[in-house]
């Protein structure tokens, strides 16, 4: 090796930054790690591709337009899924229509207003972790003795002279059945959310005399718009997929009618997948028919997802852009 | 020291004007009186017993290292403190003759009147326009969009900005300088119709020709407003102020003229401080 002129010979300090054998094996051991690493990943990748390649490659040749038109037929053996369809989307709009708004308001209390050592405060904390943990038939459960049973029954003897209207299982009940389960969702992205905001944006606002309300009304809330939307976006994927809640509370086994009246039963996809792949009295008959029914499960969650995904991040440029 | 002298140099230089002015300070009415105004955080006591005077249409410089409560002391004068939980004020803060913790004074009323400019500069994520008119809307100031919008140009003119805006009153606020976003937070406050402006280091996060500039809108604002500036930068004191205080471990060590403090202070802490021998 040619040293160049003028540079010193390497003393004695030089050769503790040489140690080959120390250094093969430190990366030998980062080798592994990265690679044990970089395995897991593509487990989750795999799995995802081969639950969505397993169910395109044989739902799809029982995909047609009278699939997703019309109603089943011939004991679910036949026909479509039309109803499920329909009764899905209806019970998550009534399910966000529901858990968006109390969700968010709990969530500006937590983060706006209470003081974090207060009761209140921490009650809520407790109840919204708590509430996050319950397992699903539990919500089903709860929603048929205190939805259906207590709070139709009541209504029913208050107002229609103890006749059945609300005291059953009704599309509006499973709709509030997933609100209480998807709150938690939607308060702890909120919070995050409301968390994200500057608090030098609050103290402007206060300093030039708006009141904490004005504050969160025009500065607060038009900044946490994106981040409550996702908040609907989460929910709203995971109440369509839930079966449990809605098991008690108002999904029918089959209804060839579309629900009309918020005291109507419905017809839930994946109710339905569960009813196809136990119920059914064929159920060689109803394969291709259940691979269809789940892949139209997965596009209308990914669709609704993808709606929101660009709602969202148009808002977003909107606010970097105009405000 | 050498530091010392360059200061009191500077201090001359910059403050003959001031130092005129001084000779009849005793005629300035006084804006705001604080007595034996303390301060606590939970057990913490972050201010002891200030006695202060303000006088009107006079800049007031806080000087004094961090954590000496010269930050504590800007905000209690607009009642921001309020905001943080686990806080308590003892004592009185007169603002022209009002006691401003009286029960029955509304904060909110108060904090129209006692606008106040932070050390990085907040303006909303809104338009220039919007960021102006927001406090104009929400006090309900305007009767039309005509009388808004002279509202904003005015604040903007006030603030030196408007020739730099006037054609991008549309596009975001967070699109300009940030020596335009302090200025536009500055026009944003005058917007209210305060008579009294608290900064907060306003100048700390800026380049030298910003800070020029807002220093020099600084000066020209002294006509209309009283002003109270933190600042750690003793030049910056030195060149805006008519009014030197010094806060020392939550205590006002010493105040009196600019031209007082940066050349013959009477007590040694002061020195010690402006010339840079601690702190």
């Amino acid at each position: 090796m040619a040293t160049s002129p003028g540079m010193p010979s390497r003393g004695k300090w030089a050769n503790a930054l040489i140690d080959n054998e120390m250094r093969r094996s430190r990366d030998v051991s980062g080798k592994i790690f990265r690679f044990l690493t970089g395995a897991a990943c593509l487990v989750i990748v795999s799995m995802v591709a081969l639950i969505i390649g397993n169910i395109f490659i044989n739902g799809r040749h029982h995909l047609s337009w009278r699939f997703l038109t019309a109603a089943p037929e011939d004991g679910m053996t036949g026909g479509g899924i039309f109803p499920a369809i329909y009764g899905t989307v209806l019970l998550v709009i009534l399910m966000t229509l529901a858990v968006v708004p109390v969700g968010v308001m709990v969530a500006i209390y937590l983060q706006e207003y209470s003081s974090h050592s207060s009761r209140l405060y921490k009650a809520t904390r407790l109840a919204v972790s708590n509430l996050a943990g319950v397992p699903s038939i539990v919500f089903g459960l709860f929603g048929l003795g205190f939805f259906v049973k207590f709070l139709g029954g009541s209504i029913d003897r208050l107002f229609y002279g103890g006749n059945l209207v609300f005291g059953q299982p009704a599309i509006l009940w499973a709709a509030m059945t997933l609100a209480v389960l998807t709150l938690p969702v939607v308060i702890l992205t909120t919070e995050d959310t409301l968390r994200s905001i500057p608090n030098e944006l609050r103290e402007a606002s206060m300093a030039l005399g708006a009141t904490k309300f004005q504050t969160i009304r025009h500065i607060v809330l038009p900044q946490a718009v994106s981040g409550i939307l996702t908040g609907g976006i989460l929910a709203v994927s995971r109440g369509a997929g839930e079966v449990a809640p809605i098991l008690f509370t108002g999904a029918a086994y089959f209804l060839p009618e579309l629900p009309t009246k918020l005291t109507s039963q419905f017809m839930e996809l994946g109710y339905h997948v569960l009813v196809l792949s136990t119920q059914s009295p064929d159920v060689e008959a109803t394969k291709p028919i259940l691979y269809s029914t789940v892949f139209v499960l997965l596009a209308l969650t990914f669709l609704l997802n993808f709606v929101a995904i660009i709602i969202r991040s148009q808002m977003r440029a909107r606010l970097r852009t105009r405000g | 020291m050498n530091t010392g002298t360059t200061y009191r140099k500077l201090a001359i230089e910059v403050m003959p004007v001031t130092k005129a002015e001084d000779r009849k300070a005793v005629e300035v009415p006084l804006k705001m009186v604080a007595e034996n105004l303390s301060f606590f955080y939970r057990q913490t006591q972050a201010l002891r017993g200030i006695n202060i005077q303000i006088k009107e249409k006079h800049i007031t410089a806080l000087i004094g290292p961090s954590g000496c409560g010269k930050s504590t002391f800007l905000r209690a004068l607009n009642r921001m403190n309020d905001l943080i939980p686990g806080t308590r004020v003892e004592g009185r803060v007169y603002i022209d003759g009002q006691d401003i913790y009286a029960k029955s004074v509304d904060p909110i009323l108060l904090r129209r009147k006692v606008g106040m400019i932070f050390q990085k500069s907040n303006p909303f994520p809104k338009s220039v326009y919007e960021n102006v008119a927001y406090g104009v809307r929400i006090n309900r100031y305007a009767q039309s969009k005509a009388e808004l919008d002279e509202i904003v140009e005015k604040s903007l003119q006030d603030a030196a900005l408007w020739d730099e805006v006037r054609d991008r009153l549309d596009s975001s606020a967070l699109g300009l300088s940030g020596g335009q976003q302090q200025r536009l937070c500055i026009a944003r406050s005058l917007a209210v119709k305060p008579d009294t402006l608290l900064m907060d280091e306003p100048a700390s996060a800026l380049d030298p020709i910003s800070t020029a500039k807002i220093e020099e809108l600084i000066l020209d604002l002294k006509k209309r407003y009283t002003i109270i500036i933190v600042t750690h930068n003793m030049q910056q004191a030195a060149r805006v102020s008519d009014c030197t205080a010094f806060f020392f471990m939550g205590e006002l060590v010493e105040m009196d003229s600019t031209i007082k403090m940066f050349t013959n202070p009477s007590r040694k802490e002061t020195e010690d401080y402006i010339t840079g021998r601690f702190g």
